[in-house]
């Protein structure tokens, strides 16, 4: 869905900045979150300690991943959860297909799961009449409009209230045109209480899968998730591998950071740990649960030294809350289910740099990203090695693609820059015949796009190399 | 003037946007180093830190350039001071890891050890502060990114700028937020950077200050060309510079 071979990167970042609506909504919804962060974290020694505890869970659990995803399913299986390894997406669709068709089953209620985007599983769904609801009350209005999450957290940020009530009285039969928060969500509640009450299985993703115990582990806000995940009869959880944690004792500080970093809270208002079907005697929960662990190129990653890094993320969205780029521009406008920094790092490893290499130059690699990862991921060196493979530097070329940016015109550039960076005598000459030319210097190539928002930068009359000589300070 | 400075000899690694477009910017950091008693040298052959290629997906140009600067540096042993977070943090931070693996690995680490931030440097270094003689006035000041998360030499920039008697320093609302400078970032995606200087010069208007100063000459381009295109009165210089017009005056 998201694979389209013909994405313009700036064509799209164009239209983005083109609506002052978005920009605006984006703007102060993400300040709000940055605020909350700030406020949730007051003590920087403390925060500091957690990430590095949050950083060295991660770390250890993917050092040890493909023994620990053996003891998930292994504990797994003994609680009476049903595993299912999917290498890519499309196998995960067709095994949650499967699923469903076993029990007959054609209405599917999901609670949020980024993985599903990723494989595309409700239209893939939908193309074999099964309908697939999202009951988030965010991926519900998106998906009402027919469109992709826009933030990882908060997937309808790019909407106002105004939009909202104009998609729900679009697409919700029978609903009025009304702008009252509290009359909107009771609309949602009522087409979604029926859709709870009456689907055949629920789908939903996975935050932690602990190891030790088996336990798969959700964090949510509005209950929605454990009505997917305990009241329709079937319960599928999709997870990337890479949420596999060793132990229960690493859950505490891993969930303080990721619901600090994404909301701001100190916790969500649920938090399910999941750790089989319902048992004889209990009154509710699913009576089949199914796992499935999705592949979908995270081996690839594993197995770089460098950028396995990125499977640490926990996906909170806080590089995306905090980066200039993506405020200004919201996660459609990178055509790719991950948006903002950790997404410019992931997308191009997952569907290759000459697809979508170009969302690693989506940074000033100012390190706002970096400065809130809670599991401290050197985003700004990963979008440094993304270019790098771009230009098929051959010290680093791993990622599918590479060397697929690269220009004659570009490395030529950089050679001459290199050399006239080696002899600074001939650059002192040069730079002195362009200072010559002052204010002539024709806005064309790079600098056009500098001037048009710009003045034309201006070159000194005299450099700072002629004033030292001149002043008589020291040199050699 | 109060400074605890002892005597010797610093290296001075100008920056190359100092050099072809602030030069004012170098010759007052140098100067205010002379005035805190210290010997300072400034090598011919130096040139670019090499951050644009580094930046732009070419380490192996970088890595070039980089040699270049080393080698340049090589007759002195004393501190390197450099006028900008940004090169700072290039020389400082990132070229060991350019490096990682190479035969002249430690020859770079040594060079990089010797790298200070020039506010860092005077600031919490020497300990220096300054009698301020010049008339009143309000400015913004602007931190680089780089001089925020990298060297983290904003404090002590702006705690030598409160130190000045008759200067009145205006917060602006989003510091932490970059200017959309990022070397070629800004050539690259002009777009966005466009849209992200016009918000940092908007937020530097609305103190109301009448020059807004930083420690980093690219943020100065940036900012102060996007500035004048939208017809803003303020004006932009780097803080070395104003500092130094400040205890000279």
């Amino acid at each position: 869905m998201h694979n389209d071979p013909h994405f313009d990167f700036t064509a799209s970042l164009e239209k983005a900045l083109a609506d002052p609506q978005l920009g605006e909504n984006f703007k102060n919804a993400m300040t709000g979150l940055r605020g909350k962060r700030l406020a949730i974290f007051p003590d920087a020694d403390e925060l500091a300690k957690l990430r590095a505890t949050g950083k060295a869970v991660k770390a250890r659990a993917l050092s040890k991943l493909p023994e620990l995803l053996v003891r998930l399913e292994a504990n797994c299986v003994k609680n009476g959860i049903r595993v299912h390894w999917a290498q890519t997406g499309e196998e995960a669709n067709a095994m949650i297909l499967d699923i469903l068709r076993a029990h007959g089953a054609t209405r599917l209620v999901k609670g949020k799961s980024m993985a599903s985007e990723e494989t595309g599983l409700n239209h893939y769904l939908e193309k074999h009449d099964v309908e697939a609801l999202e009951t988030d009350l965010g991926e519900f209005i998106i998906q009402l409009d027919g469109e992709t999450p826009s933030h990882i957290i908060v997937p309808a940020v790019h909407k106002n209230k105004k939009q909202v009530a104009e998609t729900f009285h679009r697409h919700l039969p029978g609903a009025p045109y009304t702008e009252d928060v509290q009359e909107l969500n009771a609309m949602a509640r009522k087409t979604l209480r029926e859709k709870f009450r009456t689907a055949h299985a629920g789908l939903s993703g996975v935050n932690f899968a602990v190891a030790e115990t088996g336990t798969l582990v959700l964090v949510e806000n509005e209950g929605n998730g454990r009505m997917c995940t305990h009241v329709p009869p079937v319960h599928i959880a999709l997870m990337g591998i890479d949420k596999v944690v060793e132990n229960l004792s690493d859950l505490p500080p891993l969930l303080r950071l990721l619901t600090g970093s994404a909301t701001g809270q100190l916790m969500t208002t649920y938090l399910n740990c999941i750790t089989s079907p319902r048992r004889e005697g209990e009154k509710d929960g699913p009576k089949e649960v199914h796992l499935v662990l999705l592949d979908n190129g995270r081996t690839r990653l594993f197995a770089d030294p460098q950028l396995s890094a990125g499977l640490r993320c926990i996906r909170c969205g806080a590089c995306m809350n905090n980066c200039p780029v993506y405020v200004r521009v919201g996660g459609h406008a990178y055509g790719s289910v991950y948006p903002g920094p950790i997404g410019s790092v992931l997308t191009p490893q997952f569907e290759g740099i000459d697809a979508k290499g170009d969302l690693a130059g989506a940074s000033s690699l100012c390190g706002a990203c970096e400065e809130v990862c809670p599991v401290l991921i050197p985003l700004a060196e990963h979008l440094r090695r993304i270019r790098a493979e771009g230009q098929g530097c051959p010290d680093t070329c791993h990622v599918r693609g590479c060397g697929s940016k690269r220009t004659l015109a570009e490395t030529l550039a950089w050679k001459a820059w290199a050399f006239l960076e080696s002899n600074p005598w001939l650059r002192e000459r040069l730079l002195r015949l362009a200072g010559l030319l002052g204010d002539r210097i024709p806005a064309v190539g790079p600098l056009k796009a500098w001037t048009s928002a710009r003045t034309t930068p201006k070159l000194a009359p005299k450099s700072l190399r002629q004033l030292v000589r001149e002043e008589g300070i020291r040199h050699e | 003037m109060h400074k605890t400075a002892s005597p010797g000899t610093v290296s001075f690694f100008g920056t190359c946007l100092a050099d072809a477009a602030f030069p004012g910017a170098g010759m007052a950091a140098i100067r205010i180093l002379e005035h805190l008693g210290l010997d300072v040298v400034y090598p011919l052959e130096q040139g670019c830190c090499g951050q644009p290629a580094y930046n732009s997906g070419f380490p192996g140009e970088a890595r070039k350039v980089a040699l270049r600067q080393i080698e340049a540096f090589a007759g002195q042993s004393g501190p390197i001071v450099v006028p900008s977070g940004s090169c700072a943090g290039m020389l400082k931070l990132h070229y060991p890891k350019l490096f990682e693996g190479h035969p002249r690995y430690f020859e770079v680490l040594a060079f990089s050890g010797r790298v200070f931030e020039f506010f860092d440097f005077i600031g919490r270094e020497l300990g220096a502060c300054f009698e301020d003689r010049g008339p009143s006035v309000t400015v913004a000041w602007h931190s680089s990114c780089h001089a925020m998360r990298e060297t983290g030499s904003t404090q002590a920039a702006k705690a030598i700028l409160r130190g000045l008697a008759n200067v009145e320093l205006k917060e602006i609302t989003r510091e932490y937020e970059c200017c959309g400078f990022g070397g070629t970032f800004s050539v690259k995606r002009p777009e966005v950077s466009a849209a992200m200087v016009r918000d940092k010069v908007a937020d530097i208007a609305a103190t109301g200050a009448s020059m807004v100063l930083s420690a980093d000459c690219g943020c100065l381009l940036n900012i102060t060309g996007a500035a004048a295109k939208m017809g803003q009165s303020f004006t932009g210089m780097h803080l070395a510079e104003f500092l130094w017009g400040r205890i000279h005056a």
